[in-house]
């Protein structure tokens, strides 16, 4: 009988050694004669514990972590290949606290099974989505999108069952699906570990958007920081083709969809959804201007579905288990879940999917632990590179789109970056405003020079020159860019800026009455 | 991670397998890159002519996009995450120590031509704070220490293939 192994082949962990841990699984079982089935699975995410090592007994999956290659003689000689104690032994994975008491829908087979074993999807209720849909009319199918209330994971939170139907209503020979795997915010790593760890997932959503829609041709931008998600995505989409899910007759439902997988090439920008297109055309990453919509005309001037990862990779169990089932989770008009993604200086970083309506006091402290340096926990960018920064006082808002954005903070693509109390904040600011600089594609002058002044202005606050003065232009600054960008590029850099001023005027050398 | 030489021939083949692809510029400088390290000179007016456009619009193309180098890059290419979770836990420390090591600052080769730095940001590995990539790896909760390790690694695989 065979010892089945789960070590995971996810960039995070094997950037901590995930792929020696394997190999000295390997070597130490071939000595002692033990024979293993070493399954390569996506992330638990709990990369506290990664090199995270499953093993499969009769009791169900016993955790060991981290673990690195030195500790495997030592596992071996404890008996871990069934499931004994050891002091690197959490117990069973599924009853670990921080996976426990999570609602894992998007996310329910990451970690779980082999990333490319359409079997193993399959016997997790893998295609069950799509072959709901396939019995369906288009127009069937997106109204269950819109029904249960999902709204676009990448940012703008635009419900994604009214754009399929602007898609659905306009008439072409052909329309795209594009699939924004851009995820270029810091702090984001869900669309990865997805990629990485339930590909099919993603291109099952793609085809169930294909059919709802009348578009053949998916595309998937991934960036180029990440060649493991694009690798296993490429596999994917061939294994997938030749098992008839994908291609001329999708599942052998008479209709074509097929997909192909593009690398950006390093420009934040091309997350944008227009920018993306232009990328995708092969042009430089230049913003459009809306309208017309991608929906009416998009990728090559036809109607396109854009959507992000999770939001594709959500509509399967949408279709499988119903647009209810789905908009039972969360709260006023955030349904479902997100993939909330825990980053930065915290002991337990990881992916925490829950219903909107957490608050990130829930998730800093009872996920996250609090933070990794043992320090006070000062704030929290969420949102990525453009959302703001939330002070402790305001951790107990309850993450929804709308709470968020009444306190002038974004909830974004659910990431979540930590800061002890040693971060200072005109720095981040002024990392904020040289991060535009960097990635401004050029088009409006608010942006482009904009950013460029603000750099400069900050420079000068915290040099303490005229400091009143600055913080007056540093603000008009701001303002002109909010109402004069063309993208979120510009017009959002302000949100991390003005929230460090306006809650941390203190390390910019100001008291806090100053400041408002 | 030694690379081939450019060759009008190799060029030629790269492009034309991909030429015909929709959107195929990226694609086609993707593969060029990956077979040399960079986007010589010569594969401009190549790729203009196959795909029909103007060598100024090729030219655009390349300059926008941060991931395409226009020089020969060191046999190995590290970054540093710049990006605000690897900054929450000391990736400007990293950065100085990986600066000093090197004797290089971003966007320059150590003078033995095998490294060459530069600067990333965000690399996915967030919930990994510091990260790195080095070549197609990438590394996290990196420290000067694990560096220097890395280095070290580096340097002996390239002894053991000289
Ligand atoms: C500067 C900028 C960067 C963006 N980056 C991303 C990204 O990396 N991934 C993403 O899905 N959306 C990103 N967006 C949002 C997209 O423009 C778009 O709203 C989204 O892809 C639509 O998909 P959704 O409705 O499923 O969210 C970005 C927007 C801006 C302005
Ligand atoms: S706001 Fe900046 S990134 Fe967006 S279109 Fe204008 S210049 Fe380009
Ligand atoms: S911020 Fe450094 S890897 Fe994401």
């Amino acid at each position: 009988m065979s010892v089945r192994i789960y070590v995971p082949i996810d960039s995070s962990a094997l950037s901590l050694g995930a792929e020696a841990v394997a190999r000295a699984i390997r070597h130490e079982a071939a000595v002692r004669d033990i024979v293993v089935d070493i399954v390569r699975n996506g992330s638990r995410g709990m990369f506290w514990l990664e090199p995270l090592v499953e093993v499969d007994t009769p009791q169900g999956r016993i955790a060991y972590g981290p673990v690195q290659p030195e500790d495997v003689p030592g596992l071996f000689d404890a008996g871990f290949h069934q499931g004994a104690a050891h002091s690197l032994c959490h117990g069973p994975t599924e009853q670990i606290p921080f996976l426990a008491r999570q609602e894992r829908l998007t996310f329910a087979r990451v970690g779980v099974t082999d990333p490319l074993s359409l079997d193993d999807y399959l016997a997790h209720g893998g295609f069950e989505g799509l072959q709901r849909a396939i019995a369906m009319a288009p127009a069937e199918v997106v109204k269950e999108v819109t029904d249960s209330g999902l709204r676009g994971r990448g940012g703008a939170a635009f419900p994604t069952g009214i754009k399929w139907k602007t898609v659905l209503d306009t008439p072409a020979a052909q329309k795209y699906v594009a699939c924004n795997a851009d995820e270029g915010d810091s702090g984001t790593f869900s669309d990865r570990m997805l990629m990485e760890g339930d590909p099919y997932c993603l291109l099952e959503g793609m085809a169930i958007a294909g059919l709802a829609t009348g578009a053949t041709q998916g595309y998937i931008y991934v960036r180029s920081e990440y060649p493991h998600a694009f690798r296993t995505l490429q596999a994917a989409i061939e294994r997938a083709r030749a098992g008839g899910w994908l291609g001329a007759s999708v599942a052998g439902c008479g209709r074509a969809f097929d997909i192909d997988v593009r690398l950006g090439a390093g420009a934040y920008i091309c997350g944008e959804e227009t920018s993306m297109l232009e990328s995708l055309e092969g042009k430089r990453g230049v913003v459009r201007a809306k309208p017309p919509l991608p929906a009416v005309s998009g990728l090559f001037g036809k109607p396109t579905v854009i959507n992000n990862v999770m939001s594709l990779a959500s509509v399967p169990i949408i279709l499988a288990r119903g647009a209810a089932f789905y908009r039972d989770y969360g709260l006023g008009r955030s349904r479902g879940t997100l993939p909330f993604q825990l980053a930065g200086n915290l002991r337990h970083t990881g992916l925490v999917e829950k219903a909107f309506g957490v608050t990130l006091r829930e998730l800093l402290e009872d996920y996250g632990g609090g933070s990794f340096s043992g320090k006070p926990l000062r704030t929290a960018q969420v949102g990525g590179p453009l959302g703001a920064y939330v002070p402790a006082s305001q951790f107990d808002v309850a993450l929804d789109y709308e709470q968020y954005a009444a306190m002038g903070a974004m909830v974004g693509h659910g990431g979540i970056v930590a800061f002890d109390d040693t971060v200072d904040m005109a720095k981040m600011a002024r990392h904020a405003m040289a991060f535009c600089v960097e990635e401004s594609c050029g088009k409006c002058t608010p942006c482009r020079i904009g950013s460029v002044r603000g750099v400069e202005v900050i420079d000068r606050i915290i040099a303490g020159e005229d400091r009143g003065r600055n913080i007056a232009l540093l603000n008009s600054l701001c303002d002109t860019m909010l109402s004069g960008s063309l993208c979120a590029m510009g017009g959002m850099t302000p949100y991390p800026v003005q929230s460090a001023l306006k809650h941390f005027p203190e390390d910019f050398g100001i008291d806090k009455t100053a400041a408002a | 991670m030694t690379k081939e030489t450019p060759s009008a021939a190799g060029l030629a083949a790269l492009i034309d397998a991909r030429r015909a692809l929709p959107g195929a510029t990226l694609p086609i400088l993707h593969a060029i890159q990956d077979a040399y390290g960079y986007v010589p000179d010569e594969a401009l007016p190549m790729i203009a002519a196959a795909l029909n456009l103007s060598r100024a619009e090729v030219q655009g193309v390349v300059s926008f996009y941060h991931h395409f180098r226009r020089t020969p890059p060191g046999r190995h290419v590290v970054q540093v995450c710049r990006a605000e979770s690897c900054l929450a836990m000391g990736a400007e420390a990293l950065e100085a120590h990986v600066k000093a090591k090197l004797g290089v600052d971003f966007h320059e080769t150590t003078a033995d031509g095998a490294v060459t730095l530069e600067p990333v940001y965000c690399l996915g590995n967030c919930a990994c704070s510091p990260a790195m990539r080095v070549d197609d790896d990438i590394l996290g909760r990196m420290n000067g220490r694990r560096f220097d390790a890395v280095l070290h690694q580096l340097q002996q695989t390239e002894g053991a293939s000289a």
